[in-house]
């Protein structure tokens, strides 16, 4: 076992782990983070993405103990209290899903594009978000969703 | 999926690293950015007794000019790799691969130094340091060395990094003012490459004076189109120009056949993605 000491949604936690644990399953099983959901179990689909340390990455794909020391945002510490965050809203307000088993990864991925370019194009968007996939929507209303949390389509 | 048991090592200097291998030698794998290795470890392709993490390690990460080469350190990451400006200035060809690269996620956390080790030979990192003549240095017991990229790339998934050694940066000579252009086939987004041409040009007065071209999955090892890059030398960076050169790719390769394509077709891929790459990296 190792002993890991991270920050979770901006409370700290600690716990013994067994090294080849994921960072997906930490935050599943161990912590009941149960918005951040497994969907291929590959690295391809993007649904487990959570930010470390401020950037997106596959929590399927990172383990655990590789996450000592730093900070996990998830999907659920988005939001202020009943305040969606404006990306969430945006997923909402456009009906940016149909089944949402992919939404949490798709409005973490598209937090850090924004963070990283403010105002895409439609463009920088469907390229930024290619780390997500969706089975349901073909992506029409995800893209309409990310323009529209940026300040509208361009 | 989960990986079988194993003990994990987070050393904080490439002298621990080492220790850590040359203790455990074997039955230690070491972990970069994880994001070709820990799949493999998740379907069990591989079963370490020991895995030794680099992430720990600060003086791997980082982009430094030294003369007239950049040294990019093992453990800096496909990200900053891609938005870096020493490297945009200095080895566009590489940020036109790493803007290519997997996906945003997948370049947040894997490194430079990580895929070019791994060697897969549909990587896209393989092509161009070779096209760009970078040479490899690697740590070991008995101090450091360096290797050209000629001889780095042994076979499939194989290097020259021995037992007991690691790849601590790259050396990637300066190629400023150089034309590049990385043109990738795939099926889907964010996949491997069924077969891509990284190509960096000089063009002087609409003449290609100087030209460099690497191939990525035209056999078990990236691949240099040496007779591509003669041919282009003093020629008019124009269409026909650039297909009579580029109809040499596939001299010296020896393509894989699978369900993405058969070895033919690659060949021919390889011809039409060096024809598109050379002209886009001469800007014509």
């Amino acid at each position: 076992m190792a002993r890991i000491e991270l920050t979770v949604d901006g409370a700290k936690v600690s716990d013994d782990v067994e090294p080849r644990m994921l960072l997906v399953q930490y935050l599943r099983e161990k912590l009941g983070k149960t918005g951040t959901v497994i969907g291929c179990d590959t690295s391809n689909c993007g649904a487990c993405t959570v930010h470390l340390d401020g950037r997106s990455v596959k929590s399927c794909n990172v383990l655990a103990v590789q996450a000592n020391g730093r900070e996990v945002t998830t999907i659920e510490g988005l939001a202020d209290g009943d305040q969606l965050h404006p990306v969430q809203e945006a997923f909402r307000e456009c009906h940016g899903l149909q089944c949402g088993f992919c939404t949490p990864g798709m409005i973490m991925q598209a937090v850090d594009l924004l963070g990283e370019n403010p105002s895409p194009t439609e463009a920088e968007v469907r390229e930024g978000m290619e780390g997500n996939l969706c089975r349901c929507t073909g992506y029409h209303n995800i893209v309409k969703s990310v323009l529209h949390a940026a300040g509208g389509a361009k | 999926m989960i990986p079988v048991q194993f003990d994990y090592l987070a050393p904080t200097s490439v002298e621990e690293a080492l220790a850590a291998l040359a203790e455990h030698g074997d039955d230690a794998k070491v972990i970069a950015g994880g994001q070709s290795l820990l799949p493999v470890l998740r379907m069990r392709l591989n079963a370490p007794e020991v895995v030794i993490d680099l992430g720990g390690i600060a003086e791997l990460r980082g982009i430094r000019e030294d003369g007239d080469s950049l040294v990019i350190g093992a453990m800096t990451t496909h990200h900053d790799v891609l938005n870096d400006a020493l490297v945009k200035e200095h080895a566009l060809l590489l940020v036109r691969a790493e803007h290519q690269l997997a996906d945003a996620q997948i370049r947040h956390r894997g490194t430079f130094g990580g895929a070019l080790a791994h060697a897969d030979p549909a990587g896209d990192l393989g092509a161009p340091a070779l096209a760009l003549g970078a040479e490899f240095v690697i740590a070991g017991p008995g101090g450091s060395r360096t290797v050209a990229a000629d001889d780095f790339f042994v076979d499939l998934f194989e290097t020259a990094i021995a037992e007991g050694e690691l790849l601590t940066g790259i050396r990637v000579p300066k190629h400023t003012g150089w034309g590049a252009h990385y043109e990738k086939f795939v099926r889907v987004a964010h996949q491997w490459p069924i077969v891509a041409v990284a190509a960096a040009v000089k063009v002087d007065g609409g003449t290609i004076s100087e030209a460099r071209v690497g191939l990525t999955n035209m056999g078990s090892t990236p691949i240099r189109a040496r007779a591509v890059e003669e041919a282009l030398v003093g020629q008019p960076a124009t269409e026909d120009a650039v297909r009579t050169a580029a109809a040499l790719a596939t001299e010296g390769t020896n393509p894989p056949s699978d369900l993405n394509g058969a070895a033919d077709y690659r060949s021919h891929l390889a011809q039409v993605l060096t024809r598109r790459a050379v002209l886009a990296a001469a800007g014509a």
